[in-house]
């Protein structure tokens, strides 16, 4: 444990290291992950105030505090490992990986961490400055908040390990674009990014309670807003750790047979 | 007779490659039906190495030389065939096994590249859990070894391909591997860092007995570090044995340079006139003749100054290559 926890500490300096070698591109990158929920953001509160306030069972500054806080969950829970990949299997890269006596999603955890770390300031001072313009109204709910706290640590590994694991197709494809692009549909519908799921139609709504994508972002959206029962809530964090498991499992199986891929052919 | 530190025996590798024409109709056939060929890498190879041997593998590209170093390093699985490194399986990427061993290759990286080496270092530190003093005290070897003082602070884009290839090196041996699998560690180098690498690679093995199996293109690398070679070509052993054999082996010729007042004499009666500069002769003669050509040399003509000598090496192992594609 205590390697491990060395290990993690040794990659977080390196991230920390490299990232602030390229501070404008980190700039850039936050630019992006703000501009989308506020494109969303802008559209919604729009159409909520054309059409009298409201739309579904959100106001218009309901949609404000939704988009902002969805913005901070995303931003918390993204990766970037399935566009990363390929590269580092066409690049040789992972051979190196393979030589270390440490599984390599270690690194990649930690990574993503510190990577985080350093942007979530900037991010936490753009929704302020969000909140400033849009006027965000939420319920304060205590026990809700609280309750986030798991349920976005859950939506970070749920989100991780499927993405991980999805971005190891790249071990049998050299074209993972298509199959990029499909998660990122499916992700930006199902999880609640593009809407709240709660205006979509109910098939969709019974979809996304199945599959992991609303766990990923919408639920610990809802929850921070105080839009959920407590029912609710345990609900969703027992489906994350579900699909946590799933992926876990799902890691496991994908790594080990893609390592046997990657082995067979050449590295 | 202690146990081998690597192990082969009839060792294959077979790729499987999908291959079809050029052009668009044959793109789309092959979107149907995959034509696929199978092509052995490695074909039936066997050797040992002892503890603390440094081994020369040679071989033309497309030999099959870093296909058998990725399956002594657990990167490729064998078709077929027994490979066993310090009594590991190498497929089965056991830890400790990882822990014991490194594999250099002189076209790729792994340092992190907008950093300086230093922290890549550390990183591998807590990779490997290397014990800090152990850490320290190799460190500082490496160090003075490669002279890297001047290089630790700065991020590596900076370094030049050279500068590079030390701290590359350094950071592979960090955890002092027993086992070191080097490919083409000199690489697009310059002659004095050539011969740099060189001297640090006797010197780890020296000091730490360390294994060593070394591919490279530069026969100067081998004939200073190497008293045994394995020589592989179209995946299949051609020579295992001291380089001076595979010289006595595959030259049939010596050569014997005569140094004249000047290029008048006509010296073809003793053996095959290479060339002529200011006096200076070139001769090719049947090893088995050399003496009594040289006798006869130093008998008939004026002789200022004779030299015999083998083959280059590199000569040689360009002819051993010919004569198998032949």
């Amino acid at each position: 444990m205590k390697t491990l926890a060395d290990l993690y500490a040794q990659q977080f300096k390196t991230t920390f290291a490299s990232m602030l070698q390229y501070r404008a591109s980190l700039v850039i990158w936050m630019i992006a992950h703000v501009l989308e929920p506020l494109v969303y953001l802008i559209v919604w509160s729009t159409v909520s105030s054309t059409v009298g306030g409201s739309v579904g069972d959100y106001t218009t500054r309901e949609f404000a505090a939704y988009f902002i806080v969805m913005m901070l969950v995303n931003h918390v829970t993204y990766t970037w490992i399935m566009y990363e990949y390929e590269y580092r299997i066409r690049e040789g890269a992972l051979s190196f990986a393979l030589l270390k006596p440490v599984h390599p999603i270690h690194s990649d955890i930690a990574d993503n961490i510190s990577s985080k770390l350093i942007t979530l300031p900037g991010m936490l001072l753009v929704a302020v400055g969000l909140a400033l313009m849009f006027h965000p109204a939420a319920a304060f709910v205590p026990w809700a908040i609280a309750a986030a706290v798991p349920a976005l640590l859950l939506a970070f590994l749920l989100r991780f390990l499927l993405e991980w694991s999805l971005a190891q197709v790249a071990f049998w494809t050299t074209r993972v674009g298509a199959i990029n692009h499909t998660y990122f549909v499916l992700i930006l519908f199902l999880s609640g990014q593009i809407a709240p799921l709660t205006l979509f139609p109910l098939p969709i709504q019974a979809a996304a309670a199945i599959l992991p994508f609303r766990w990923m972002i919408g639920f610990p959206v809802e929850l921070l807003l105080g839009r959920l029962t407590a029912n609710e809530a345990l609900t969703g964090i027992a489906a994350q750790v579900a699909w946590s498991i799933l992926g876990l499992v799902l890691v496991r199986i994908v790594w080990r047979a893609g390592v046997r891929a990657y082995s067979a052919v050449g590295a | 007779m202690t146990s081998p530190a690597i192990h082969i025996h009839d060792l294959h590798k077979i790729y499987i490659v999908s291959e079809r024409e050029a052009g668009a109709i044959a793109a789309l056939q092959s979107l149907v039906h995959r034509r696929t060929e199978k092509i052995p890498a490695v074909d039936g190879i066997s050797f040992d190495l002892a503890p603390g041997e440094i081994v020369g593998f040679l071989g033309p590209n497309g030999a099959g030389k870093t296909t058998t170093l990725k399956m002594l390093s657990g990167l490729l699985y064998p078709t077929a065939g027994e490979v066993t490194v310090l009594g590991y399986v190498p497929s089965k990427r056991d830890k400790a096994f990882l822990r014991q061993i490194t594999l250099v290759m002189g076209q790729r990286n792994q340092l992190v590249w907008d950093i300086p080496p230093m922290d890549s270092f550390e990183l591998n530190r807590a990779i490997y859990r290397i014990p800090t003093a152990d850490y320290r005290h190799t460190l500082d070897e490496l160090t003075e070894l490669l002279d890297l003082r001047p290089l630790l602070r700065k991020p590596v884009r900076n370094l030049s391909l050279g500068e590079r290839m030390k701290c590359e090196i350094a950071a592979a041996l960090l955890h002092r591997p027993q086992v070191v699998f080097l490919d083409e560690p000199t690489i697009g180098l310059d002659v004095t860092m050539q011969r740099r690498i060189r001297a640090f690679i006797a010197e780890y093995n020296r000091r730490f007995g360390a294994t060593v199996l070394l591919t490279s293109h530069y026969m100067a690398d081998v004939e200073a570090l190497c008293r045994r070679v394995v020589v592989i070509h179209h995946g299949k052993l051609l020579f295992d044995g001291d380089l001076s054999n595979l010289v006595q082996k595959f030259t049939a010729h010596k050569t014997i340079v005569v140094q004249l007042e000047d290029c008048s004499a006509d010296l073809r009666s003793y053996g095959e006139v290479v060339s002529c500069v200011d006096g200076l002769f070139t001769l090719r003669v049947p090893r088995a003749e050399t003496a009594h050509v040289t006798e006869r040399l130093l008998a008939d003509l004026p002789v200022i100054d004779l030299l015999v000598e083998d083959s280059p090496i590199e000569e040689v192992i360009e002819r051993v290559f010919a004569q198998e594609g032949s």
